[in-house]
């Protein structure tokens, strides 16, 4: 009986801490949920008091959440459709957006796999079907086997419309959960071609990208995805609900600056440029 | 009092206690007329009974009635009808014509003879796996297999229904798939064949689950009979209680076709999830339940691709309820058979 006395005195206390008004939730892109975890780790080591609690489920989770006012700040790897601006105009909610990170799209390649760069043109023709065997782009004589994510993910739409034009992905794509999925199915397959985040990639090789046949191809690095050389980059966003004031701000600003910054590189996302992060900053 | 004195002699108990048991007894002597008590329970028994019907019901209902926009709704039958479900669509003027499920699309295109082709596939290699193995094992352990032997197979093979599906399938994306690669030389690595034996595991427990309690059931008399008659074990086995045990082996292969066809977190890991229609089982396959599974979770509510992945679902509900219907018809069929033939 004291157990419990005990546990529910413990429980009411810190319902009254987390309800004291210092709680930021955070939702939504799987891509940035773990930058997410790792600020919000670092900013309540810093700042007692301040509970953060951050949770993933894809970009699209996270733009339902805010426009039903359930979380604070939505994480998203992709802006918001013309119809979620729509929406979020008749709930009275006035997204602001802000680019926090920056995430290139590597394409990965098995290892023993001679190819060393492709040009956009090419990797269109690769994941539509026209391109077929590796040999139409110098490679063995062998079907290329196409790796991809399944159509719910922002980097398969975010693919589709950088690299594809908006061009459907051929059928015979092979779609896997999660980008560890992707990476893996290529290390294990000598024809295989894939794409995802920089950070995943172990044991598969990069391509470099070029523009057309003619340019030099730039492999996918942190500074080249920083400086905007590389070609299948994206801006990652957090979402609020009217410019942030108070606690919110303050997080904000905290993960704009220099120490924030650090935080994403470290764990293998793309900080973005100085001035970019300054001009990002709310005043 | 006789039966307390026995239970009394038989736990020798003192006789203060078999007096003692005897006064317990008698208070607990049964009353002839039910009690509104009874009433109350017998009814709430019912309830309970009906209650899982009602959710079955309910369940269909909504089901169906997210899918139901489809055949009326004018928003949704400009992107996706019956008709172009069924029949070849292009993604533009001047392509090719082609069965395929391309949501996503500017010209969204929901072609369902791909998923229905990779389901099937799926399901085929899997009971080409699962019933030899979970029959021949269901024979072998009621049959053959000494008492003690049996007592180790049952519940290791039972264990394996215990495996979560979604560990049976992450083990077929890194290990099977290699495995299966490297021996047959697939130009796929995530396959149907890929896919068709991690769910076989999946199935072999409920096929076998179902056989060994049906030949286990076999009555000794008829064994016996045969036995007198002169067969050997081995005839016994398969002229006598595999065909007198048939209808319940049968129950258990079309219960673990209803699993094969069901089963969602296997597929979607280990069959490569591309919708395409070829006889070649080394091809990757899409299947309804992981279909459903990949994309509700970010379809905008209300959409025609929410609408389709609902229809899929009430397909999905109607064949697994066929089926069932199916086997149970064929399980009363023979069990009268059967019974005509044994009197």
């Amino acid at each position: 009986m004291k157990k419990v006395i005990l546990l529910l005195a413990v429980f009411v206390m810190m319902t009254g801490y987390i309800f004291s008004g210092q709680t930021i939730t955070i939702k939504g892109s799987d891509t940035l949920v773990r930058l997410g975890q790792r600020w919000a780790e670092e900013y309540m080591k810093q700042n007692q008091g301040t509970v953060i609690q951050v949770s993933g489920g894809g970009s699209g989770t996270g733009i339902a959440a805010l426009l039903n006012g359930t979380t604070d700040i939505c994480e998203a790897s992709r802006d918001m459709k013309e119809k979620e601006y729509k929406l979020a105009e008749s709930k009275g909610i006035k997204p602001y957006r802000v680019s926090v990170a920056l995430d290139g799209i590597a394409v990965f390649l098995h290892e023993n796999n001679p190819i060393q760069e492709l040009s956009l043109s090419q990797l269109k023709g690769i994941y539509t079907g026209a391109i077929v065997n590796w040999k139409e782009v110098g490679g063995p004589d062998h079907i290329i086997i196409l790796y991809g994510r399944e159509n719910n993910s922002g980097t398969y739409a975010f693919f589709k419309k950088r690299v594809l034009n908006k061009e459907d992905y051929a059928d015979r794509t092979q779609t896997l959960p999660g980008t560890a999925a992707v990476v893996n199915a290529v290390a294990n397959d000598q024809y295989g071609i894939g794409y995802g985040g920089l950070a995943w990639a172990k044991g598969v090789k990069f391509a470099g990208v070029k523009e057309s046949d003619n340019d030099k191809a730039v492999m996918p690095t942190v500074e080249t995805v920083s400086d905007g050389t590389y070609l299948i980059s994206r801006d990652l966003y957090w979402f609020f609900n009217c410019k942030p004031t108070g606690k919110l701000k303050k997080m904000l600003n905290w993960c704009l600056s220099d120490e924030g910054q650090k935080i994403s590189e470290s764990i293998g996302y793309v900080p973005l440029s100085k001035e970019q992060a300054s001009a990002n900053l709310i005043k | 009092m006789f039966i307390v004195e026995a239970l009394g002699k038989a736990l020798s108990l003192p006789s203060v206690s078999q007096n003692w048991l005897l006064t317990k007894m008698k208070k607990l002597k049964f009353k002839s007329k039910s009690t509104i008590g009874e009433y109350i329970g017998k009814k709430i028994i019912t309830i309970n009974s009906f209650a899982a019907l009602f959710a079955i019901l309910l369940i269909f209902v909504f089901i169906f009635k997210e899918a139901l926009p489809i055949f009326y709704d004018e928003f949704i039958q400009e992107e996706v009808s019956v008709e172009k479900m069924i029949f070849k669509q292009s993604f533009a003027e001047g392509r090719d014509a082609k069965f395929s499920w391309q949501p996503n699309s500017d010209n969204p295109r929901y072609s369902l003879l791909p998923l229905f082709v990779g389901t099937l596939k799926a399901a085929l290699i899997a009971m080409l796996f699962a019933v030899p193995l979970g029959v021949g094992g269901a024979i072998y352990s009621s049959q053959f297999a000494s008492k003690r032997m049996r007592e180790i197979i049952k519940p290791v093979i039972e264990l394996l229904s215990g495996i979560p599906s979604v560990v049976l399938g992450f083990f077929a994306l890194i290990v099977l798939a290699t495995f299966l690669q490297n021996s047959f030389g697939f130009t796929y690595r995530l396959n149907s064949i890929n896919a068709g034996i991690a769910l076989g595991l999946a199935v072999i427990p409920i096929v076998f689950t179902i056989s060994e309690d049906a030949l286990i059931s076999v009555p000794n008399s008829l064994k016996d009979a045969a036995l007198a008659l002169g067969a050997n074990r081995w005839q016994v086995s398969f002229t006598m209680t595999l065909p007198a045990a048939f209808p319940g082996i049968a129950a258990g292969i079309v219960l673990g076709f209803g699993r094969a066809i069901g089963e969602t977190m296997i597929v979607l890991m280990a069959s490569g999830n591309a919708a395409i229609i070829s006889e070649n089982f080394g091809d990757s396959i899409r299947t309804f339940s992981a279909t459903i599974a990949a994309e509700l979770a970010e379809v905008v509510f209300g959409s025609a691709h929410y609408s389709v992945l609902f229809f899929l679902g009430t397909l999905l509900f109607v064949f697994t309820f066929l089926i069932n219907i199916g086997g149970d018809i064929i399980l009363n069929k023979l069990k009268g058979k059967m019974q005509g033939e044994q009197s």
